[in-house]
């Protein structure tokens, strides 16, 4: 069985065999509260199936708000060094974008919120040979306002919660394929916010 | 279960500590910190913090393993700090707790960092059983905080802390204004050498007899930096004007001066402490522990008021995922629950709260 666990939008956490077959499943929609929730959501999944025979355990990896986003690869993480067990490294929108192809033809733009006023945009068409979403176009940071002029007209599904089966599913179809879809860097698109000192300002006499 | 073997999780600040104790007996403090990278910020820069703890959670939970000869397997729980520290660095290690004590089905203790450094000196097999009551001095660049420890898994309570900058903090701030670099402790003390520590009296914060009736056992260093930054200016306006007759920077003066002033603050209000609730016992404990000056001043004036003073290993004064495990150790020896998986991480959490989210027994 394979486990996936993402915490890129809300909590996502599910439980799938090989061959795709879904297991179990828990999630909160909450954009907040991740490491509250993550414990008891992990161990739900496994309460309702059963929890030996886990083989991999598949991490969303973003992108996402940065604190909640590390909050599900650390659990990911730490729960496939408890079980000695490897982490599949996922990008979070490929998710979505399995959920998404199954419904709509042709290309199509993942779009999460990336605070402050961006999101984060990814491109895809369909299913490549090894049943992986296409990425058309990597994932950028897009003002908000500017989205759908960079979008140019393409079909735009802005997506809030992603699907944790699916997350496992792509997981499983580059274990099956050999592929590696993520590195093992959260996907941060941002450099860590801080400004270099200057000198030190006058407080005057 | 009298010798529990627990593994310790923290990640409040810029160290990512994994310890392994059985019972009272330290089998690992693997430390990975990412001081360095602060340095350029000269601070903690949070994003930074929590980003390299995602880092470097795994290899140091390895390295602890091997070195405490242990397996995963063998432990009895998993414990985590999950508060007060850092929102987003807390925030890793609960994520990690939490995935580690689900996988291995073993039982989780979220403990309080604070009272964690109380319990890192019962992890030193050589002292004497830690007494109570005792008052508890912890100073680091987190934290600046006088307790009263009656007991260590049931009973502490606040006297004071810091009402701005943590006694660290105003280290880095006052080394950066001497131009000399982060981390500040180490670097003032080194400026400080051959320095007068009576050569600038600068002021000693909520010390004055109005600031004692309500802030007794409170600190505030921001005021002081602010001295020390005056004074360095009117030194250079006035060796501006003195122009072929003026004089360098006594940089030495100014560092032991300062100096004097954090630790003079720091030990008066902690022997008032156990003067005031008859306490004849003082902990020490935090990475500012590591000033030789504060342990030199603070046994002095102790050994005059008849206090005893205790002091654990450096090692184990910094922040450190040992002390984090001996509390949970401690909780375990008196019988108390694990706690529920749905506790967070608490950036502000009382020191009261020793165990977050303990189990209501069956
Ligand atoms: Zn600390």
């Amino acid at each position: 069985m394979i486990l996936a666990v993402d915490t890129s939008l809300g909590t996502a956490v599910a439980l799938i065999d090989p061959d795709g077959t879904r297991r179990a499943e828990a999630a909160t929609a909450d954009p907040l509260g991740h490491a509250e929730v993550i414990g008891d959501l992990v161990r739900d999944v496994l309460r309702e199936s059963g929890s030996d025979g886990i083989t991999h355990v598949v991490a969303g990896m973003g992108p996402g708000p940065f604190t909640g986003l590390r909050i599900g690869i650390a659990t990911a993480r730490a729960f496939a060094l408890g079980r000695a067990v490897p982490v599949v490294p996922v990008p979070s929108h490929m998710a979505a974008a399995l959920t998404i192809q199954a419904t709509v033809t042709g290309p199509f733009a993942v779009v999460t919120d990336a605070r402050r006023r961006e999101v984060a945009v990814t491109v895809f068409d369909g299913l490549d040979e090894d049943g992986i979403p296409r990425t058309i176009s990597d994932t950028v940071l897009v003002r908000a306002a500017d989205a759908d002029e960079h979008l140019a007209g393409l079909r735009r599904v802005d997506v809030t919660t992603l699907s944790a089966v699916d997350l496992a599913r792509v997981g499983a179809r580059a274990l099956a394929a050999g592929r590696t879809l993520a590195g093992e860097e959260p996907l941060y698109l941002r450099h860590p916010d801080v400004t270099l000192p200057g000198a030190p300002k006058k407080v005057g006499a | 279960m009298s010798e529990p073997l627990v593994l310790g999780i923290e990640t409040s600040c810029d160290e990512t500590g994994i310890g392994i104790v059985r019972g009272r007996t330290l089998l690992s403090n693997t430390i990975a910190s990412s001081m360095d990278e602060h340095a350029r910020y000269g601070g903690v820069v949070p994003e930074v913090a929590a980003r390299a703890h995602l880092e470097a959670l795994q290899p140091a939970i390895d390295a602890a393993l091997a070195e405490a000869d242990v397996r995963l397997a063998d432990l009895d729980a998993v414990a985590v700090t999950s508060g007060p520290g850092l929102a987003g660095a807390l925030m890793v290690g609960v994520g990690a707790a939490k995935g580690l004590a689900v996988a291995l089905d073993k039982p989780l203790y979220a403990v309080n960092h604070l009272v964690g450094h109380i319990a890192a000196d019962i992890l030193t097999p050589e002292a004497a059983p830690l007494e109570y009551p005792t008052i508890a001095l912890l100073v680091s660049g987190g934290h600046t905080s006088l307790l009263h420890v009656r007991d260590l898994t049931t009973d502490v309570e606040l006297l004071g802390e810091t009402v701005d900058d943590a006694a660290g903090e105003a280290f880095d701030k006052v080394a950066r204004l001497l131009s000399l670099p982060y981390p500040g402790g180490p670097e003032i003390d080194r400026a400080a050498v051959g320095g007068d520590p009576d050569a600038i009296r600068f002021p000693r914060g909520l010390s004055r007899a109005s600031d004692l009736a309500k802030h007794r056992y409170d600190f505030s260093f921001s005021g002081l930096k602010t001295a020390v930054a005056r004074w360095v200016e009117r030194f250079e306006a006035e060796n501006a004007a003195a122009g072929a007759d003026a004089r360098e920077l006594p940089i030495a003066d100014v560092a032991a001066s300062f100096r004097e002033a954090v630790v003079d603050v720091l030990v008066t209000k902690a022997l008032n402490a156990c003067a005031d609730l008859g306490v004849p016992r003082l902990l020490l404990g935090g990475g500012v522990i590591a000033n030789r000056r504060l342990r030199e001043v603070a046994l002095a004036r102790a050994a005059e008021a008849g206090v005893t003073v205790r002091i654990p290993p450096l090692s184990l004064c910094t922040d450190n995922g040992a002390m984090i495990a001996a509390l949970a150790a401690e909780l375990i020896a008196s019988g108390r629950p694990a706690s529920t998986l749905g506790f967070g991480a608490d950036s502000t959490l009382p020191v009261t709260e020793i165990q977050v989210a303990e189990a209501v027994p069956a």
